[in-house]
């Protein structure tokens, strides 16, 4: 792509230094827990021992006998105002404090409210609550089974924990080819429940001010104009209508769809605002952060793939149970419970696909919250292109030409999907050949017959995904009925600056400089003279917020848009200016001149101060311009991942010993934070590849539920990232732009995991589930008789 | 108790709890947030503070037992207006995205680079394994890190 812009000004294309750095580095950011309020409260949790239990007594006497212990809030008082219960993202029901039982090990019991942050963790220590144990569901195979307990007695019809069915695709049509078949597999693949773990936990800080009428919270939110309407619509009833609310997202020290959903602490702490008339802070600590918090993922999955004898590929049929917990508290479009994995054919021709999925309640929290991803997108990815590769390897194809055989062509494009999808733009060939020149991929071949010949173990593997982000349309796209749109404000000052404003929230994606850069490559003012604010919904425009890799390419479109008319403007007024007609004007960033006459021109700048000195008579002053913009489709970007591994016979531990990928988003805004965003991507595809992990014991204990045991790498064992990239621009969005955050957390674990087979395929190995764990390895290699 | 600290070579003295923590010291009695807190079981080190000039996680440490002690926070790292050659570099190669570990970061890359002023990327990557990032996959923080003792080297 040609930069239209200087290094000066620094529109698209430019690796411009972040603007958010000068604060971080200094530590001068503001996080939520920075926040500090005069007479300010403090609001801790009790949180039950036991998966499923009765609450028989709560007793709050020793706990109020604490110096600075002003309250215990209960379920029952909550009740009094029927905030116990609030609806979910999914429209299903969650408790904020329970009145009858508990449902999952962590879940919040009751809420002390002290003068400090010690006080209250000493009157959480106090409370005395006695539980009557009930049966725990924890396999969602068996909450499903007749005769199982059923979970939600709250739902006075419900008589089984499934929560409902979900099939998309033509299922005559894929039954038929699986008939017609000439080869097929079938592979149980496990994607199990993980927690995003951003450095930063969740918390708030609510301040209910009497005398203003307002209701200000500070809060780890990804999403605050969402918030802002659902806390209407739950608590309007008590006074608490949308224009008394603000919601103020401040700095986020990390997000990847842990900090979309509304979680009780938030609601305990406006509701003991409001109660009290001071200010409440609430901070979970990291082992309520990863007990209770929304998990993500926890599919289990039956896939089966169809092909001829030539290796083409025909059709895809999947069977998902998915495992919700107690609630179906998801963030996802409403009208897809299972999200966007429908996107499950992938990069690949497939004329047939059938996919089911089924929702269950077990003894867990809730959750299926997106990690790092766009809607379930991982699940669909780890399972086509696991699927792909057991397909190449039963067929004795090579894996990078069985797919290249397989890809949808670039003269297919805009590709619509046999489940529905219409693809924008791609090359997936070009890319994975990228990926194969860089990496050297003959020669690793040769090294790995070399290798087995000597009993060693290494493999390669690839991962060829097509992500699907910038959700989306308002025809199919909605959250509560709030139509996925995002916005952009801009206001141009009279000296030539300028401010904008988006309905989004960067939680470190850097949004304060490539939101500048999109405005600088459109009107010509220089990224420095441009502020960008998110965040706070008194003063932002109405957005979706930031998650799915929706931000450049929604409210990115949207700052294109609102440049473009604000250029409609401007060129007016330079034609009133240069005394010439508009049309005859020609437009470069930051300029307009005379055709012909480039000497007569007006810069930006010029056309700012007139604006607000100068206009032309019948026209209206100022220089701003809103755009609200619905995109016309999702975008696409892809990418080819290619991984090698040495396996340790002795110990099971998988070693990534190189890793490249090339990836496709499309035009670029800075490619510094695009390569960044990959590095962070591809961190968060290997953690949970090898190590990232949520499970329950029989009775709903949780393991992972802290840093000790939930294994988030470190610089040790991260591996050396070796990163490229293809450009195929959207035709749709305005700036070529698809979106990039998210990629490569989608596309990495297919990639680790299809190498560790590969490695192993000799032996007779054909899938190994994530995390891919030494003792897991380790048991592998004893059964196959490899003793090293 | 009575605790006193020279933080940032300020003094300060206060009268706290046995059990408070060194980072609530900091961050509430002080009110210096630019550290921060990560997690409970010094895993992620957002609370890297120097003491003593020792990189030390103050999640894990009681305030008095920095009684009598030199505290520096990555507020302490601008002298005179004049960054750190580290706070330089994690801006010039993007070695922060979210900035919540970034304070832990650095103060423990200031002293790391004190101990191993010519390091090897294998020691870098060693030397901060006390600490978390779950947005740069280290990759730049690596980088910042080799820049900043190039930078040091070169004034040296």
């Amino acid at each position: 792509m040609a930069l239209r812009t200087t290094p000066e000004v620094g529109g698209m294309g430019h690796s411009i230094k972040r603007k958010e750095d000068p604060r971080f580095i200094r530590g001068k950011g503001t996080y939520v827990d920075d926040v500090v309020l005069p007479d300010m409260l403090y609001l801790d949790i009790v949180r039950s021992p036991f998966a499923h239990a009765k609450i028989k007594k709560i007793d709050s006497t020793k706990a109020l006998a604490i110096p600075g212990v002003l309250a215990v809030i209960t379920g029952q008082d909550l009740a009094k105002y029927n905030l116990h219960w609030m609806p979910t993202l999914m429209s299903d029901t969650q408790m904020v404090l329970p009145v009858e039982k508990v449902m999952y090990q962590a879940q919040e019991v009751a809420a002390v409210l002290a003068t400090t942050r010690y006080g209250a963790a000493d009157g959480v220590a106090a409370v005395e609550v006695e539980y009557e144990p009930l049966p725990v569901v924890v396999d969602p195979k068996k909450a499903l089974e007749p005769g199982a307990p059923v979970l939600r007695t709250d739902k006075k019809d419900k008589k089984d924990n499934h929560i409902w069915h979900w099939e998309w695709g033509n299922r005559a049509e894929t039954d038929r080819a699986f008939t017609e078949a000439d080869v097929t597999v079938k592979q149980d693949i496990y994607i199990p429940r993980i927690h995003v773990a951003s450095i930063e936990t969740c918390g708030c800080v609510a301040h209910w001010d009497k005398v203003q009428d307002k209701l200000t919270v500070w809060m780890t939110t990804q999403a605050p104009h969402a918030i802002r309407t659902v806390f209407a619509l739950v608590a309007g009833h008590v006074g608490l209508e949308e224009h008394k609310i603000r919601i103020i997202s401040p700095d986020i020290g990390g997000g990847f769809g842990g900090k979309v959903p509304v979680y009780p602490g938030y609601v305990i702490a406006v509701a003991a605002s409001v109660l009290t008339g001071k200010p409440v802070k609430w901070i979970e600590d990291r082992m309520e952060n990863l007990q209770a918090d929304s998990f993500a993922r926890d599919y289990h999955i039956t896939a089966e793939l169809a092909a001829k004898k030539d290796g083409t590929l025909t059709a895809l049929r999947i069977k998902t149970l998915a495992d919700h917990g107690y609630t179906d508290a998801a963030a996802n479009p409403s009208k897809f419970p299972a999200g966007l994995f429908h996107v499950c054919t992938g990069s690949y021709d497939l004329k047939a696909a059938h996919v089911e999925v089924d929702g269950a309640y077990t003894n867990k929290p809730p959750g299926g919250i997106a990690y790092r991803c766009s809607f379930r997108v991982t699940e669909a990815v780890h399972t086509i292109e696991r699927m792909t590769d057991l397909m190449a390897h039963q067929l004795g194809m090579d894996p990078a030409e069985f797919r290249i055989k397989n890809f949808i062509k670039p003269e297919q494009f805009p590709y619509k999907s046999a489940l529905g999808w219409e693809y924008d733009s791609g090359n997936y060939a070009g890319a994975l050949r990228k990926a194969m020149d860089t990496i050297g991929y003959a020669d690793l071949r040769r090294e790995q017959v070399e290798k087995r010949q000597r009993g060693e173990l290494m493999g390669i593997g690839i991962s060829s995904f097509t992500e699907i982000v910038g959700a989306g349309p308002s025809k199919h796209f909605d959250i509560l009925g709030l139509k996925m749109f995002d916005s952009c404000e801009i206001r141009i000052h009279p000296t030539g600056k300028a401010i904008a404003r988006f309905g989004t929230k960067s939680q470190g994606q850097g949004h304060e400089t490539t939101y500048a850069q999109i405005l600088a490559e459109e009107l010509g003012i220089p990224a420095k003279d441009i502020k960008v604010e998110e965040g706070d919904t008194d003063t932002a425009p109405y957005g979706l917020g930031t998650y799915a890799s929706r931000s450049t390419p929604v409210a990115g479109a949207a700052a294109a848009v609102a440049s473009r008319k604000i250029l409609d403007k401007a060129r007016k007024i330079a034609a009133h200016l240069l005394e010439a007609a508009p049309e005859d004007l020609v437009y470069e960033p930051g300029k307009f001149s005379v055709k012909g006459a480039p000497d007569r021109a007006k810069t930006i700048q010029d056309i700012a101060f007139a604006a607000y000195t100068n206009h032309p008579q019948g026209m209206e002053a100022g220089l701003e311009a809103v755009s609200y913009y619905d995109p016309p489709n999702l975008t696409y970007p892809f990418g080819s991942y290619i991984c090698v591994v040495d396996i340790d016979k002795g110990t099971g531990e998988v070693k990534v010993r190189r890793f490249v990928a090339i990836d496709d988003c499309g035009n670029i805004i800075n490619p510094m934070i695009v390569q960044g965003q990959v590095h962070g991507g591809l961190s968060m595809g290997f953690a949970p590849a090898l190590y990232e992990e949520i499970s329950y014991d029989e009775i709903g204990n949780v393991q992972g539920g802290s840093f000790i045991d939930y294994l988030v790498p470190t610089a040790v064992e991260t591996p050396k990232w070796e990163t490229g990239h293809t450009i195929t621009p959207s035709p749709h969005h305005p700036l070529g732009a698809k979106g990039v955050g998210e990629s490569a957390t989608v596309g990495a674990p297919a990639a680790i995991a299809n190498a560790v087979v590969d490695a192993l395929w000799h032996l007779g190995v054909r899938h190994v589930d994530i995390p891919i764990t030494p003792p897991k390895i380790w048991r592998l290699l004893r059964e196959k008789g490899i003793t090293e | 108790m009575l605790v006193k600290v020279a933080v940032n070579g300020e003094k300060h003295e206060a009268e706290v709890e046995p059990r408070l923590l060194l980072v609530h010291l900091i961050r509430e009695n002080l009110r210096l947030t630019g550290t921060h807190i990560g997690c409970d079981t010094s895993h992620c080190g957002a609370c890297t503070v120097l003491l003593d000039g020792r990189p030390v996680k103050s999640c894990t440490l009681f305030a008095v037992q920095a009684h009598g002690r030199e505290i520096t926070t990555v507020e302490g790292l601008e002298q005179d207006g004049k960054l750190h050659p580290l706070q330089e570099s994690f801006m010039a190669e993007h070695g922060l995205q979210c900035g919540y570990c970034t304070p832990g970061m650095l103060m423990t890359s200031v002293a790391f680079l004190k101990k191993h002023p010519k390091p090897t990327e294998d020691e870098i990557r060693w030397g901060i394994s006390g600490n978390l990032c779950r947005c740069t996959g280290y990759v730049n923080i690596v980088k910042a890190i080799q820049h900043a003792a190039a930078t040091i080297q070169g004034g040296a």
